[in-house]
């Protein structure tokens, strides 16, 4: 049985989270800060909050967490959880954990701000986490943000809100969702599912 | 392609069993909110709505341990109110599993309890309910609409439908944007029930007033209704208890014929 970690910010419901991952045979720690991350197969930082309160939750596992990175632990930041790999957020103050190049804006407001239902996937690459994953498939989004990375290559899949909406990133060991798996039915459980797979290895 | 419209069955909870009731009373028990859930998750339903109608202050424990067994069982999103007065409340609520808070009389006694939830829990996870009723006693400084030439205000109630506020649901809509919230359950106390429709007036006023999303509530009888609200407003989601309780009508088969008649869903 592969065992991961759920980092909890102490800001909202990371219970759908855990009780998703159990579903899929993982034994799921909740833990506040990186000391014994290396009992662990994979890391999940969970998707709700808000950006500074959580970057603040954070704050003095940072270097930890960007070791975590280099050694090739699997992490899957889900909503704001991804939004914290960058280096700044409109959302926020603080600075991001710097994992990946680039920054996190505002949608435009021509839409409804939050972006929040079902909406579809337009899978531009090849991706693990995408692994058996039909185009089109409906995922649920609830969201005031969108992450703009510098290398536009690591994004996999977008939606369309008026404008692409990057949905699915990834790169080796990092993986990002702008929707909640855990909350978007059988669709999320495969990318659940994907995930745990990559930490088995 | 692009967002769907959002079906949400809503549960009405006294005493931990879902129960229905009209124009906010006569109740009547309508099952087991944890085997509803799972079936309504399961039929396609996009969302699920929980409302603690007793919320007195013993039953604060029950909908914390109904909350974890909902969330263990279903994989959408969901949001529980009732009650729902102080910051721990919501938070005791959020950390139990659910995704979302619904605030009515709370928010409206103490506005800036929007804020602060906000500002930690993020706006995503604060939905504000509105029960709202027509009055025909034109006041000033009110948005006033006619129907049937006759002239009206749509003012908010609290303490479940029963307290009028004096205030304009135009304004107060508005207001909880700006404070923060992230969507609006919007329910109509003159339709609740009735099982004839929507308030499609009401839901478009305060939908064209606000940018962020709006669950219409209120009057659903028939599959009709839905379709109605959605082809008639810019509404984001519509919800509906009874037809769904009472087997009338299965999620799925409602959103299919919301899609045969053009209305964009997730099947």
């Amino acid at each position: 049985m592969v065992k991961v970690a759920i980092f909890d910010y102490g800001a909202g419901n990371i219970f759908s989270l855990k009780s998703s991952l159990e579903k899929n045979e993982a034994e799921v720690d909740v833990i506040t800060n990186l000391e014994k991350i290396k009992n662990y197969s994979g890391l999940l930082l969970p998707g709700v909050g808000n950006f500074d309160p959580a970057i603040t939750s954070l704050h003095t596992s940072k270097i930890q967490f960007q070791d975590l990175v280099k050694n090739q632990i699997p992490v899957l930041g889900i909503c704001l959880g991804m939004e914290m790999f960058f280096e700044k957020s409109e959302e926020g103050k603080l600075g991001g954990l710097g994992v990946l190049e680039g920054e996190v804006i505002l949608l435009p407001n021509k839409f409804k701000i939050p972006h929040m239902g079902w909406n579809d996937l337009q899978i531009k690459k090849p991706s693990v986490l995408l692994e058996g994953v039909k185009e089109g498939s409906w995922v649920y989004f609830v969201h005031s943000y969108r992450v703009k990375p510098k290398n536009e290559d690591i994004i996999k899949a977008d939606s369309d809100y008026g404008i692409n909406v990057p949905a699915v990133i990834e790169t080796q060991t990092l993986f990002g969702t702008q929707f909640h798996p855990e909350k978007s039915s059988k669709v999320g459980s495969i990318m659940i599912q994907n995930f745990l797979r990559v930490c088995k290895k | 392609m692009t967002l769907t419209k959002r079906v949400i069955p809503c549960l009405d909870v006294d005493n931990g069993r879902v129960v229905k009731g009209m124009h906010f009373k006569s109740i009547k028990d309508a099952g087991d909110p944890v085997l509803l859930a799972e079936k309504y998750s399961q039929e396609g339903a996009d969302e699920l709505v929980f409302l603690d109608i007793t919320a007195s202050e013993q039953q604060r424990e029950t909908i914390k341990s109904l909350v974890k067994k909902v969330a263990q069982v279903i994989d959408i999103p969901f949001t529980v109110g009732g009650g729902v007065k102080t910051l721990q409340d919501a938070r005791d609520i959020l950390l139990s599993g659910a995704d979302k808070v619904a605030i009515n009389t709370g928010a409206v006694k103490n506005p800036e309890i929007i804020t602060k939830l906000m500002e930690i829990f993020g706006k995503q996870c604060i939905v504000i309910a509105m029960d709202v009723r027509r009055n025909y006693e034109i006041k000033e400084n009110r948005h006033i609409f006619t129907s049937d030439s006759k002239k009206f205000w749509f003012e908010v109630f609290i303490y479940g439908g029963k307290t009028p506020t004096d205030l304009d649901a135009i304004e107060w809509a508005k207001e909880v944007e700006r404070r923060g919230a992230g969507e609006i359950l919007l329910t109509s106390i003159d339709m609740d029930g009735t099982k004839e429709g929507y308030d499609v007036q009401l839901i478009k006023e305060i939908v064209n007033s606000v940018n962020i999303p709006v669950i219409a509530s209120g009057g659903c009888g028939k599959p009709v209704h839905m379709l109605d609200v959605f082809l008639q407003t810019n509404v984001d989601a519509a919800l509906a208890a009874s037809i769904f309780h009472y087997k009338t009508h299965s999620v799925d088969r409602v959103k299919e014929y919301l899609k045969e008649n053009g209305v964009p869903v997730r099947l």
